[in-house]
Formats: C-alpha cells, structure tokens, sequence
C-alpha cells in the first residue's frame, strides 16, 4: 500500500478490490500505518479503489474507532460512484470526513 | 416465467471465491447490456450473499455454496445463492442494519441491507441446521 506522512497525517492509497477476503490485509496495513500514536489523522485515498462491498465498511469504521480513541480523525478522498454509495448507504459519511 | 438462459456455480466456501463468483454473474449478466452501474449493483449484492454464505454459513468449515442466475425473457435477473451451513435463527433481525454476530472481526451488519439497496427484490429463507438460500432480483432492460 502506498502511503504518505505529513506531520501529524498518514495518506494511504487503498488500491484494487476490499472485500470480506482482502480486508485483513488491507487492516493490518493501515494498522501498522497508524500504529505511530503520533498520527492524528488517517486520509483513506480511494482513487485506486475498484470495488467495495460491506466488508470494507468494517475496514474504514474499525480505523474510525481507533482513530477516534486517540482524539484522531479519518477522512476518506476520491470514491468513484460506486464506493461512494456504499459509503453513504451505511452512514459512514456522518462520522468521516469527505475531502 | 421459462428463463432464457441459465447458469448455475458450485464452489468452496473459501474467501477467494466471492471475487470469482461476483464476477462471474456479472460476466453472465453482461448479455442483455445492462449499464455499468446495474452490473456493480449486481456484484455487491452477490458479494455480500457469497461472504454470508463462507463467514455465517460455514464459518470455520468448509461447505459447497451454489450460485444459480436465469436471465427471464421480461429482462429480470434472478439471482440465488446457497449454501448447506449452519441456517439463521432469526431472519428479520439478521436483516436488520448494523445486526452483526461478529463485531469483534468488524463485520459492519449491513450485508442485507447493501443487498436491498442495490436489488429490486431480496427474500431469504432459512431453518438452523439446514442452511440459507438468498434469492434476488434486478432488473436489467424493460419496464
């Protein structure tokens, strides 16, 4: 996964398909990205993102939790339609910002 | 109503397979032109009932799960997929938003409701001991 750090903010390129089978992967990485409890904010970039189903959901609201213990936020950028609906569809966007 | 084609898939309860088979009835779908936003509808909610299937049907064992599709002459898609696991107790409520049985793995609970949301018709039945079948609809062409 490539990310970046900017002070305080962790970037991460989530890229390809997040489902029940890639999710564990996809939270390991993230985990380990914001394992730093220096990083106050996660950006989720979702520009190479192709497909997103509930599991996903799981994925984003976990790292929300956890960010979110820390006096964090997330915030997610570049849904296409399609993930943008999930997003919606599940309430995520009353809690993480969209940039 | 006689379908005009049909295909049916029997695969391992494995997480690698709700790609494949999501794929799979979309590549099915795909004869009878729908956009590309009803064929993504059609691999989310077909993703969500293949990974019911492997997580809450099966959990920790492996079992077969089918996936039929018949495309009707009126334009309708049916979609059902099946397995042999362990059933739901509790329908209603399994459908419920946000209800999971596993919030310690991050399950978000809103597997149905994706389903409902991106498929004209969703009905599930279910017995504990003898498995789920979820049978769903989508329109692709016609009124």
């Amino acid at each position: 996964m490539e990310y970046e750090r900017r002070k305080d903010t962790v970037i991460a390129r989530v890229t390809g398909e997040l489902d029940h089978c890639s999710a564990p992967a996809v939270r390991r990485e993230l985990d380990r990205l914001i394992g730093d409890p220096s990083v106050r904010r996660l950006v989720l970039d979702l520009s190479g993102m192709t497909f997103m189903d509930s599991s996903g959901i799981g994925v984003i609201l976990g790292r929300y939790r956890e960010m979110r213990a820390r006096g964090g936020r997330v915030a997610v950028r570049s849904m296409n339609p399609h993930v943008e609906k999930i997003f919606f569809l599940s309430g995520m966007n009353q809690v993480i910002d969209i940039i | 109503m006689e379908p005009i084609n049909q295909m049916k898939l029997e695969f391992v309860s494995v997480p690698e397979n709700e790609g494949f088979a999501r794929v799979a009835v979309s590549a099915f779908a795909v004869q009878l032109n729908p956009t590309l936003d009803v064929l993504a509808d059609i691999k989310t909610a077909v993703s969500e009932a293949v990974t019911n299937a492997i997580v809450h049907g099966y959990g920790e064992r492996k079992g077969t799960v089918t996936v039929s599709a018949a495309l009707r002459p009126d334009g309708v898609l049916e979609i059902s997929v099946h397995d042999r696991g362990r059933g739901i107790d509790d329908i209603p409520r399994a459908m419920q938003p946000f209800f999971t049985t596993q919030p310690e793995k991050e399950r978000s609970g809103m597997g149905f409701s994706v389903m409902q949301t991106f498929m004209d018709d969703v009905q599930v039945e279910s017995a504990p001991g003898e498995g789920t079948t979820v049978r769903m609809k989508k329109r692709l062409r016609g009124n």
